[in-house]
């Protein structure tokens, strides 16, 4: 294990005031040196951590690119996923790194607003964001480089956090994902270009911004850089943990101290999927290396199921929960998650029909690509990985002989 | 109402427009490719009769595009589908910037599609 993001006083001590973020970090650069941090981001080699992976240095320039010095930040922190809890914490303990890196991303793509968007069913995230905004407020320093900044509580919903979602509910209520193009960055909050992204991305950019790009390389792979923030479930000492890039599952195992069974690891969530396996626990967890052997790093989850846990059932369980958070907008999501989620549901409890799970294949290869947002993508995509990881059980559930594991209720931590 | 169907049309129907598309392979694409508006589609359906070569529809009669440019011989029929979806759902879009369906998890940032309504007026289909 290793701290940069969670450096610094102990987590359970609550939010880290401003006077101790400072005295521990320094302060942010000055108003000239933040117009360069785009690129410093990207020689960085920082990868977005809401799931997608993609360079942060990028999007800032192509957000700066269009922005005409109103463009808008807004600070995703609505972690509607189920398994995840970095983001809260991160939010609850060093509530500064994240307005920080708001601050800097505005002057960077031109922003005169900032949106903090967090879970409104986090409350002590959300206790620690609006108290770090006024600790800032008070600090007469800061009037220089001070930009409007506000506080929206996201409803508890998994698609809240979709960005065009997101986008949505701050204009008009609505959390439901629209059709792009054009996508955020294009025209976003009030019509204008909109800059989203996930507070832990924020974070890293605000100590990027503090010690350098050769800082950040120092730790992590030399394809992906740094560290990243974990959420573990399924083990011993579940929890948050804050790993180096290429960290193994074997090792997150170690840490929290699972048995090193080589078995089923549910990695990135419900938009992630299931691997398995000695080659799977000895994979590097760095996104670019998890995704060419077809699995994901998504938001970080690391969710081990234990021996007396059905992999049939607890993906039965995710599926119900895909279909039911669907915005229920485009019928491929309405109608072929529920069928999808229905048809799981009955193999798990050994009452599959003829060709359930024919059926199931069948339409796991149907939905990607069909949606307004990407849901139903990764619930295939989480299906998919089940169908591949838990084939033998799967088999075993369609013939009604019902589950080789145990009976124990998977439940998220 | 739909409800569900006889299973595996979807499949079926995906090598059904595999066959029928592959007709027109290498006989000159346009430098369009067909796009949908998912939200507002209602599955009416029309857009799969008018051109069975491109579009096919799942087991609950929403549709599955062929991926690719429309081959140039196919662009008419395109056009009469595009212009008679009930809902406007259905465009044609520039192929160069035809990301609206990315199959990776797609960055926030990729390259916006540029939609090019088919004849008719232009119409905004976003909200």
């Amino acid at each position: 294990m290793t701290a940069r993001l969670l450096a610094g006083p102990a987590l359970d001590a609550g939010p880290e005031p401003l006077a101790g973020h400072v005295a521990r970090l320094g302060p942010l650069p000055g108003p000239a040196e933040r117009q360069g941090i785009a690129p410093l981001l990207e020689s960085a080699g920082l990868l977005g951590r809401g799931g997608a992976g993609f360079p942060v240095g990028r999007k800032w320039s192509s957000v700066a690119s269009r922005s005409g010095g109103r463009a808008v930040v807004l600070a995703n922190g609505a972690e509607g996923e189920p398994l995840s809890a970095k983001d809260r914490v991160l939010m609850s303990t060093r509530p500064h790194l994240v307005l920080d890196g708001a601050e800097l991303a505005a002057a960077a793509v031109g922003a005169d607003q900032i949106v903090i968007y967090v879970g409104s069913e986090h409350r002590a995230a959300r206790a620690a964001i609006e108290r770090a905004m006024d600790e800032r407020m008070a600090d007469m320093r800061r009037i220089a480089t001070r930009v409007p900044t506000e506080l929206v509580a996201a409803p508890p919903t998994y698609i809240a956090g979709e960005e065009s979602a997101a986008v949505h509910f701050v204009n008009d209520g609505d959390a439901r994902p629209v059709t792009t193009p054009p996508r955020p960055f294009e025209r976003g909050i009030d019509g204008r270009p909109t800059l989203v992204q996930n507070v832990e991305s924020l974070a890293h950019a605000a100590l990027i911004a503090r010690h350098g790009d050769e800082w950040y390389r120092g730790m992590g792979r030399a394809e992906t850089p740094g560290t990243a923030l974990i959420t573990i479930g399924g083990a011993p000492r579940p929890g948050v943990a804050e790993i180096e890039i290429g960290t193994t599952l074997a090792d997150v195992a170690q840490i929290a101290g699972a048995p090193a069974s080589l078995g089923p690891v549910l990695l990135g969530g419900y938009f992630g999927g299931w691997v398995a396996g000695p080659s799977a626990w000895q994979t590097p967890l760095d996104p670019q290396e998890l995704r060419r052997a077809g699995s994901a790093f998504g938001c970080g989850v690391v969710r081990f199921l234990r021996d007396d846990e059905c992999g049939v059932r607890a993906t039965a369980l995710i599926l119900d929960f895909m279909a039911g958070q669907s915005a229920a907008q485009c019928g491929p999501c309405v109608f072929g998650l529920r069928a999808i989620a229905d048809a799981t549901a009955r193999l798990a409890q050994g009452t599959a029909r003829d060709d359930d799970l024919r059926r199931v294949g069948g339409w796991s290869q149907t939905l990607a690509g069909r949606g307004a947002c990407r849901h139903p993508d990764g619930a295939v995509g989480l299906l998919r990985s089940a169908l591949r990881t838990f084939d033998d059980d799967f088999n075993s559930h369609q013939r009604g002989r019902g589950c080789v594991a145990g009976r124990r209720a998977w439940a998220a931590a | 109402m739909k409800t569900s169907r006889a299973s595996s049309r979807d499949q079926a129907n995906r090598q059904d427009i595999r066959r029928k598309g592959d007709a027109y392979a290498g006989v000159g694409s346009s430098d369009l490719a067909l796009g949908i508006d998912r939200i507002t589609c209602d599955g009416y359906g029309s857009c799969a009769e008018l051109l069975p070569e491109m579009i096919a529809l799942d087991d609950w009669g929403y549709p599955i595009l062929r991926p690719g440019p429309v081959p140039a011989a196919l662009l008419g029929h395109a056009r009469m589908a595009v212009d008679t979806c009930p809902v406007l759902a259905l465009r044609l879009v520039a192929v160069a910037r035809a990301t609206m369906a990315p199959a990776t998890n797609a960055p926030a940032t990729s390259a916006p599609a540029a939609a090019v309504r088919a004849g008719g007026p232009a119409r905004s289909t976003n909200r």
